[in-house]
């Protein structure tokens, strides 16, 4: 108990010792943004979900869609989210040069897809749905440009990530780090799975 | 951390002098240099203790609880005769929306935070909240979104869509001066300071608490904290999209509000309300909590039925979520779902009544002090039941269809709210006090600062149910003669008799406010213990060490504090004093911890505040004030993360060496 | 931590196998195939339900394995699914009351 008196102010690094819950404070921290999360994806999806039909000038959604390349985008995703695992896995065991090989390829995969959405984007404004043509695509590109915004901030972090643990600039537990940016990740993906049923795969 | 370019020699790293704290800087991001704790504005800009910090936050609040007064007052005088000419019709437009905004967010949600950002660590025991370096930037983040909001009054005018805003209203084309956009950027911004702190004290309670203090034995004030930042974390989000979406729909062009495109003015309405109901019961349970300690403590009794106490927060927060459309009853929802909102609505008066039953019960057979702040607690009880009345009628939806949208439920709110909600803070005002500054609110004036509120609130806000059942419509910016009415208790009696009632209410206040600055000026210290209180923050200096406690009291029992001072008697079964708070905090003194690391400073959180408020800026006057404000924000982020939490042991000089704790400079 | 074959029920403090992360992989990678054979194949009256119960398999199935919830403290997935259920009740009540699940 004595630990607790010298070191409460220092919030909780190794996987919260010294925490009433034995958690790590970060990691509370994360869940809790994560739960908060869901509360702000599900007003822009629910927005997309009442307006998706809504299309007084410019194309129809299911004129619009390509559900293979969407396919392919979410498949990338999906595997972004393996690989990101595979480097909590190997910052757990504190194998530093595998972390990084997994991070690299998670933050590739992610730009991958982050890609894929703006060639999408591109193409959908290039065959007439802006974001300001109808309420369709005003809640679409909301809905998707909000996604993407997270897997394009989820992407730079891995890559600061990657940085500060080469220059050892790293402040706290380095695995935990890497499991809490993973957090994220999965989250990100996680929305995706929902996006890509929602609004690609069920036609309104 | 590099630490090589350091060299401690004897008397530049260690210097404290006239209790004034200097310690050695470290470096971060290998080009800025921490900042060091230094006395004067600088310890106060940079700071992440959690007291200063709940000093910042209620200064500044009860700042912005002057300028909504003013702004109501405005409004009193503009209907308090006919045909008024104080404000046109967009200028009282402006007022009210501003009025509202201001006193929700900038006063009442602030003021809270004040309260929970210094009282929250203290009373669980710890040294301060899980993340001191966000606590700050979520002070500064409010700052920056207060002053954004306002800014409006000087570029432009105010918003003047209501406070909630009401879409397409508040679109580009029925509000197309830049309040509106200033309101949505000051919200926005303002929001995610309080996200931010909801996470902070969320994880604050979970993990801080001290050895001994299960979550059945923390004070009903940290408890109810606690599920305000439940609400919060859950609610804000809601009216994040809401406001992103008026945003693009003013600033880019969207299509959300526009009605011609095929859009639902209650897509709005919806995303507002389910934020905004849990707001309003983030804005009273903080003043649950304060009574539920005020009330025990100058009753001499411990408070009834702790465990429904707790457990009626927590419902109510949970059911605060499932009856935010008994604010559009009105609106066209259809007779299945209001009926539903209308049984939810009804379902939450049970667990606001319980709390009311056990504070009278707490009261019941004690032996009643009525200090300062126990008149206002004992305010609360009776004032918020009354507006929690009128509340009931209102969830009776046919009922609702007659009363929404007059004075009624203006008449409700304000009950709930400043009879409700103020008085529980200026409760906590008298209350805690000498804690934070040593010394103690003049009684005698505390007395005039109550009765003038209690008999100016009443006299502004009861004529209001009468005015709105006769018909006086919300947000009307002008009466005439003829609308008066006849007789001598007409619509112009009784708009006549709240405008002094106003008035009177401003007295009050000013009671307040000279009361501060008389007990600042007064040289006499308060003693440690002026109310034989029974929680934990009581066992401490006043004001606190900026350690909190020399060692982290190890909890036995609820009500921990007493519990030390008092032990039953076996021969009389009555409680019998075994300690002094004095002598209680000595002991401490003496046991004090050798090895204390509290969090340092950090010029991050301000910085970011700054770039946000720049950021937001840009919304408004173009992207390339955007992009440097997205510059800043990447650099603060970048600096902050590379900024290690805790600084160095050579940065800090403990508080505490050989057992001997040293005096740091003293706030207040 | 071992690569060693790993049933996916294996409990370790720090995560399952490697090898087990990766069957997961497989197996949302095939649910996620059949989801896409929606867009080829007629699925009837199955189509709708088997989308939505295939993207919550997905769903809980990343948040359970590739999080971690399912082998870390019930806090945290108290934390979460409270957030995750609010959402849920919230605009599942508000899109209610614009008739939207009524065909």
């Amino acid at each position: 108990m004595a630990d607790i008196a010298t070191h409460d102010t220092d919030h909780a690094t190794d996987h919260g010792h010294h925490s009433s819950t034995g958690l790590s404070n970060n990691k509370l921290a994360m869940w809790l943004f994560l739960g908060s999360e869901c509360l702000l994806f599900g007003g822009l999806i629910s927005t997309y979900m009442l307006y998706r039909g809504r299309v007084q000038n410019g194309p129809h959604p299911s004129q619009i869609y390509d559900i293979p390349f969407t396919s392919v985008s979410s498949f990338v995703l999906l595997m972004s989210s393996l690989t990101m695992v595979l480097a909590v896995s190997s910052a757990h065991r504190k194998d530093d040069s595998k972390t990084n090989l997994w991070l690299t390829i998670t933050a590739l995969l992610g730009a991958t897809f982050v890609g894929g959405q703006v060639y999408e984007f591109t193409t959908f404004y290039r065959e007439g749905l802006g974001f300001t043509t109808s309420l369709f695509g005003s809640s679409f590109y909301s809905l998707t440009g909000f996604h993407g915004v997270h897997v394009s901030v989820g992407v730079i972090m891995l890559l600061s990530l990657m940085g500060i643990i080469k220059k050892n600039k790293i402040t706290g537990d380095k695995a935990e780090v890497v499991e809490l940016i993973g957090l994220y990740w999965h989250f990100v993906d996680v929305v995706w799975i929902v996006i890509f049923t929602l609004v690609y795969l069920i036609p309104s | 951390m590099s630490t090589n370019e350091l060299t401690l020699t004897p008397g530049n790293a260690l210097d404290v002098a006239k209790g004034k704290l200097v310690v050695a800087p470290t470096q971060s991001l290998g080009a800025v240099r921490r900042p060091v704790n230094t006395t004067g504005w600088r310890e106060w800009l940079f700071t992440v203790d959690h007291k200063k910090l709940g000093i910042m936050y209620g200064t500044v609040a009860f700042v912005f609880f002057i300028v909504g007064g003013v702004e109501a007052l405005f409004i009193r005088l503009q209907l308090a005769l006919p045909d008024g000419r104080i404000l046109s019709a967009d200028k009282y437009n402006q007022m009210f929306t501003m009025h509202a905004t201001t006193m929700i967010f900038l006063f009442a949600m602030p003021m809270a935070a004040a309260f929970a950002n210094y009282f929250l660590p203290l009373q669980i025991g710890a040294r301060d909240v899980a993340f001191p370096r966000l606590n700050a930037l979520s002070f500064w983040l409010f700052l920056t979104g207060g002053l954004i909001l306002n800014a409006s009054w000087f570029l432009g005018g105010a918003a003047d869509g209501g406070w909630f805003m009401y879409a397409p209203n508040s679109g580009p084309v029925f509000s197309p001066s830049n309040g509106v956009d200033f309101w949505i950027l000051g919200l926005q911004i303002a929001g995610i300071a309080s996200l931010i702190g909801s996470i902070n004290l969320i994880v604050t309670v979970l993990n801080m608490r001290a050895p001994g203090m299960t979550l059945m034995k923390m004070p009903v004030f940290t408890w109810m904290i606690l599920v305000v930042q439940f609400l919060l974390v859950f609610s804000l989000p809601v009216i994040t999209v809401a406001l992103v979406l008026l945003m693009f729909q003013r600033s880019y062009g969207a299509t959300f509000f526009d009605v011609s495109q095929g859009a639902d003015p209650l897509l709005w309405q919806h995303l507002f309300w389910i934020f905004g109901h849990p707001e309003v019961y983030v804005l009273i349970l903080p003043a649950f909590g304060i009574i539920s300690e005020v009330l025990p403590t100058f009753s001499r009794k411990p408070l009834f039925g702790y465990p429904f106490v707790v457990f009626s927060g927590a419902s109510i927060g949970l059911v605060g979520f499932g009856v935010w459309a008994h604010h559009m009853f009105a609106s066209g929802l259809g007779p299945v779902s209001v009926a539903v909102f209308s049984m939810a609505t009804m379902a939450i008066a049970i667990p606001t009544g319980v709390k009311i039953f056990n504070w009278i019960l707490t009261m019941w057979g004690g032996k009643i002090w009525y200090s300062a702040a126990m008149k206002f607690a004992i305010g609360l009880v009776i004032l918020f039941t009354i507006g929690g009345l009128s509340g009931v009628t209102h969830a009776v939806a046919p009922s609702d269809t007659q009363q929404t949208d007059t004075y009624y439920i203006v008449a409700h709110f304000h009950y709930v709210l400043f009879g409700g909600m103020v008085f529980g803070l200026f409760s906590g005002f008298y209350y805690w006090w000498p804690k934070v500054f040593g010394k103690m609110l003049n009684e005698k004036l505390g007395s005039w600062n109550f009765w003038f509120m209690v008999i100016g609130m009443n006299m502004a806000f009861g004529p209001m149910h009468i005015l709105g059942l006769q018909g006086q419509p919300r947000r009307m910016y002008v009466w005439t003669e003829a609308r008066g009415g006849e007789g001598l208790f007409n619509f112009g009696f009784w708009n006549m008799v709240s405008s002094i009632g106003s008035f009177i209410l401003a007295i009050g206040v000013l009671f307040f406010i000279i009361n501060v600055i008389k007990t600042t000026r007064n040289p006499e210290r308060a003693p440690l213990d002026p109310w034989d209180a029974r929680t934990l923050e009581w066992i401490t200096t006043s004001p606190p060490k900026v350690h909190n406690f020399d060692r982290i009291p190890v909890v036995h029992h609820l009500d921990e504090f007493f519990h030390r001072k008092y032990e039953e008697d076996e021969a009389t079964h009555t409680m019998k004093q075994v300690a002094t708070g004095e002598e209680l905090v000595r002991a401490e003194e003496a046991a004090a911890d050798a090895d204390i690391h509290m969090p340092g400073p950090s010029y991050w959180p301000l910085l970011l505040s700054i770039g946000m408020g720049v950021l937001g800026m840009g919304v408004i006057y173009g992207t390339p004030i955007m992009v440097v404000g997205g510059l800043i924000v990447l650099f603060s982020s970048y600096g902050w993360v590379l900024e290690p939490s805790v600084p160095d042991a050579i940065d800090f000089d403990t508080p505490s060496t050989d057992g001997h704790t040293k005096e740091i400079t003293p706030v207040g | 931590m071992t690569t060693a074959t790993e049933t996916h029920e294996d409990a370790q403090e720090h995560g399952m196998s490697d090898a087990g992360y990766i069957k997961i992989a497989i197996i949302l990678a095939l649910i996620t195939a059949l989801e896409v054979s929606t867009y080829y194949v007629d699925f009837g009256p199955l189509f709708m339900p088997s989308l939505l119960i295939m993207m919550v398999v997905k769903f809980v199935m990343v948040v359970s394995y590739f999080m971690h919830l399912k082998f870390d403290s019930k806090i945290f997935s108290f934390l979460f699914y409270t957030g995750l259920g609010l959402a849920l009740f919230v605009y599942f009540a508000a899109l209610a009351t614009f008739k939207f699940f009524i065909a």
